[in-house]
């Protein structure tokens, strides 16, 4: 298809709002490659060198790209060897090993995946023979034979590298390390995590191999950067197939960024955390509320969606807990307020119950022990009390001592939201030492 | 209502039919629908979705997936006792028998995401995949490195796939310390009493009318509306009272519209099935019967915790007997209960400020071999010796979860105890050997 006629092409509102889901989509949950790292190219060049260096010239290298999580490390690597692809010597010669730290949990299914992914000879389809010790010696000796100039250079990337040093003895570090650090077959080895304090976890022996070039990505963006990124996010491409479409959507984009109440919902967001997964969490949600009948995020959509996400969900709990359940809730906080924080058992909270019921002669909430007990035992599955120690056979039901785990406000906040709450009870929970 | 189930990629016929199936959850399962988005979208890679038990949380996804014939793959964390069990499960549905044969035996993750991946890359989804987990909340007893593997599994095995987590408990008691990647929090909230009842009354017996049969949901609702918002447990309860509510109409005593007398009826009946069936005291099946003998009292038979009398020994009642009194007593106060010539001490006197509170508020307290021996020696009249029958009958009570041996340190030397019965059944047994306990409480002085 010609430019021209892509410029004139017009297609059905429905059909555009498919495609708008599906790019968007494709950009929010699946975490697609932008053309560009935004923000990082520093980090983007060190690191391309560095791995061209080793892929070209043969130069083993070690680094760990350090960040919090959802800072983009994932990102930059991708982009680096997406980059590094474009490169012919490169892309003949280099030979990648992706290894997870929450897959390969112990060095045997890490050395197996690695001589799978390597395709030696022990390796027939995705099979693999021999044992740890003769995997560990085939593979070491397949480096060793090799050398700067003759041998094809590896990349091994280690996601989640934290994990891998809580391997018994570190013994895949230690090798791949031992092996960038001499003179044997070239190897890359990159790490990724999101621990600060990564190298304090590595052995001595592992920690002197490695070569202590981190590249750190603390992105630390403006509240005007963040909602550069929030435009850029939402914004269509060029090769949109409907220009029109495209032009008028990433107007209304604009207007909904100038928008007072957007920009409101997202300082809030913005001052919480400044990661961009959280963003793309919200934005997503704005996504999922484009459909043909309402062709557009509206301001009332984001605001909507910073609500949903910013709901306490404890507070949501509370609110659907009978009333029995909430008068317990409410003695085990007087219980609390009294006796400054000391665990309870369900005696004494029932004690208190009963307190409140003589002092209002009210015959509706006489309930026996055992309701109570369930009621009790229900609170306790849903977390919102927690036994002081696990011993659960040791001590009767009745006698367990117990912690509430919701916070006065919380209760109070609760109380007020509660759909027809009783007076009296409201009264109770004010009442005392609130 | 349908209005709401409107969505591209579907057809309309069988959101209409999910519609049905869903009273009152039209809005979530509306919010669920958009962010699934059409069929061959990509979708969040998690999704996590909490609310109290019976809010249709299973059901509404069920409905959906079942409905819109969606690739799922349904998972009961209860039932994956290990983690091979999930893996072959989700292989299973997924790709069919051959792929979940092709696990080795015991499966880690990494064999799990490999032979996933081998699967996909033959078959590429053509519409996302759903994983269902029911009951999450036991993923976090499993693997650590599980649940923050399933979070990421879209990005791991580089599939078009969704896992959807339910529970009960909330997401910040599941986050692990090093963090993982954050799924979408979505709350169902509970059902309103409007909509327990236009629910519950979906299921009307068919020779009865509407309006009778939801004034009956109406009185049932006002008996247990405050004690428990479980949908399915206020429906067996409708289920199985309702013979009992249409009683005086059959027989001709009541017309169907006299509300005030079925009600009058109604109640007391309501209210004993809230102290016997509803906790499971008396099964359902005794309870249909019992209804059934209408001269018989209902609740008249013995229930479950009625049969707590228990026939022991002669000495050993003693040695419960005394084990109760050294947990429950304070060690002060056996001279002046257990002593002949203890002189005349008041209980004012010996009150200690912090003991106010009663000792059958904080539960027993542990005591030492010897001071049960002591006080046994000094309960029981006749003269005993202290052979090995004695101590083995002690060890008996504690297999029979009458005591409890509290520190594990040592076996022989110093054992200490602790008595695990409650104030009603050391009453009882107190009362067949003649021994009146609660002269020798301090609570009760």
């Amino acid at each position: 298809m010609s430019k021209r006629k892509m410029e004139n092409t017009r297609l059905p509102v429905g059909e555009c709002i498919s495609q708008v889901q599906e790019m968007l989509r494709e950009r929010l949950c699946h975490q697609q490659l932008p053309d560009r790292p935004e923000g990082v190219e520093a980090q983007h060049k060190h690191l391309l060198e560095l791995l061209k260096r080793t892929a070209v010239h043969g130069e083993s290298n070690s680094v760990l790209i350090v960040g919090p999580r959802g800072a983009g490390k994932t990102m930059l690597l991708k982009c680096v060897l997406r980059d590094l692809q474009e490169e012919k010597e490169a892309q003949k010669n280099l030979l990648q090993v992706h290894l997870n730290g929450l897959l390969q949990t112990d060095d045997r299914i890490a050395l197996k995946e690695i001589t799978r992914q390597l395709h030696l000879e022990n390796a027939v389809g995705d099979k693999v023979f021999g044992s740890f010790a003769e995997n560990l010696a085939f593979l070491l000796e397949a480096l060793k034979k090799g050398d700067r100039s003759s041998s094809r250079p590896a990349l091994f990337v280690l996601d989640e590298f934290d994990l891998f040093a809580h391997h018994k003895n570190q013994t895949l570090l230690y090798n791949l390390l031992d092996v960038s650090q001499s003179a044997q077959a070239p190897i890359a080895v990159v790490g990724l995590t999101c621990r600060l304090d990564v190298l304090e976890l590595l052995e001595k022996r592992v920690k002197s191999r490695f070569s202590h070039r981190q590249i750190h990505l603390l992105s630390n963006p403006t509240f005007s950067q963040y909602l550069q990124r929030v435009r850029t996010q939402l914004s269509l491409p060029d090769h949109f197939p409907d220009r029109k479409f495209a032009l008028d959507w990433n107007a209304s984009v604009e207007t909904l960024c100038e928008d007072k109440s957007v920009e409101d919902a997202l300082r809030r967001h913005f001052n919480s955390s400044k990661d961009f997964r959280s963003m793309h969490m919200l934005l997503m949600l704005c996504l999922s509320r484009v459909s043909v009948a309402k062709p557009g995020i509206k301001p009332a959509d984001l605001v909507e969606a910073s609500r949903m996400s910013f709901a306490d969900a404890k507070a949501n709990m509370l609110h659907g807990l009978s009333i029995l359940e909430l008068c317990l809730i409410i003695a085990m906080k007087h219980l609390n307020d009294v006796y400054e924080g000391e665990p309870f058992n369900l005696q004494m909270v029932h004690n208190e119950f009963k307190k409140f019921l003589q002092r209002k002669s009210n015959s509706m909430y006489k309930f026996d022990q055992p309701v109570i007990l369930k009621a009790f035992e229900h609170l306790q599955q849903l977390e919102l009390i927690r036994p002081v120690d696990s011993s659960l056979a040791k001590t009767q039901r009745e006698y367990q001592l117990m912690r509430l785990m919701l916070d006065h406000s919380q209760i109070m906040e609760a109380l007020q939201k509660y759909p027809q709450c009783p007076t009296d009870v409201k009264q109770w929970a004010m009442s005392a030492f609130g | 209502m349908s209005s709401l189930l409107q969505h591209p990629g579907h057809e309309e016929e069988s959101l209409q039919r999910v519609s049905d199936q869903l009273p009152c959850r039209e809005v979530q399962a509306g919010t669920l629908l958009s962010l699934m988005g059409q069929p061959h979208q990509y979708s969040y890679p998690s999704i996590f979705i909490y609310g109290h038990r019976s809010s249709g949380k299973s059901h509404v996804l069920h409905v959906l997936l079942k409905e819109l014939e969606l690739p799922h793959a349904p998972v009961s964390c209860v039932e994956c006792v290990s983690v091979a069990l999930l893996f072959e499960q989700v292989l299973l549905s997924f790709f069919g028998a051959d792929a979940a044969s092709l696990l080795p035996r015991s499966p880690s993750l990494s064999d799990f995401v490999r032979v996933y991946r081998n699967q996909c890359s033959q078959s590429p989804a053509e519409q996302t995949r759903y994983i269902v987990m029911e009951k999450a909340e036991l993923l976090r007893d499993a693997d650590a490195n599980l649940l923050p593997a399933l979070l990421r599994l879209q990005e791991l095995v580089e599939d078009n796939v969704t896992v959807i987590l339910l529970s009960e408990i909330v997401w910040d008691k599941f986050r692990p310390n090093t963090g993982c990647f954050e799924p979408l929090l979505l709350h169902f909230p509970d059902y309103s009493k409007g909509e327990l009842q236009h629910i519950l009354s979906h299921d009307r017996h068919p020779s009865y009318s509407a309006e009778f049969y939801s004034s009956y949901i109406n009185i049932l609702l006002g008996v247990f509306y405050s004690v428990c918002r479980d949908l399915r447990e206020l429906r067996h309860l409708a289920a199985l009272n309702f013979s009992k509510f249409c009683e005086p109409v059959v027989e001709g005593k009541v017309k169907e519209t006299d509300t005030h007398k079925l009600w009058r009826n109604m109640e007391p009946h309501l209210k004993k099935a809230m102290q016997t069936v509803y906790l499971r005291e008396v099964s359902s099946l005794q309870w249909e019967k019992m209804q059934q003998m209408e001269e018989k009292e209902s609740g008249a038979l013995r229930g479950l915790s009625a049969h707590t009398h228990v026939e022991l020994p002669y000495y050993s009642k003693f040695l419960l007997i005394a084990a109760y009194l050294a947990s429950y007593n304070p060690a002060r106060t056996d001279k002046r209960f257990f002593l002949k010539h203890h002189g005349k001490i008041r209980k004012t006197n010996f009150l200690k400020k912090n003991e106010k509170t009663s000792n059958h508020l904080l539960g027993p307290k542990p005591f030492p071999l010897d001071r049960l021996l002591a006080i046994f020696y000094s309960v029981v009249d006749s003269r005993v010796a202290p052979t090995a029958s004695i101590f083995s009958q002690i060890s008996s009570l504690v297999t029979l979860q009458l005591l409890t041996q509290v520190s594990h340190d040592d076996q022989l030397d110093a054992p200490k105890y602790k008595c695990a019965v409650s104030m009603d059944f050391i009453c009882a047994i107190s009362r067949t050997v003649n021994f009146e306990i609660v002269n020798y409480l301090y609570d009760f002085l």
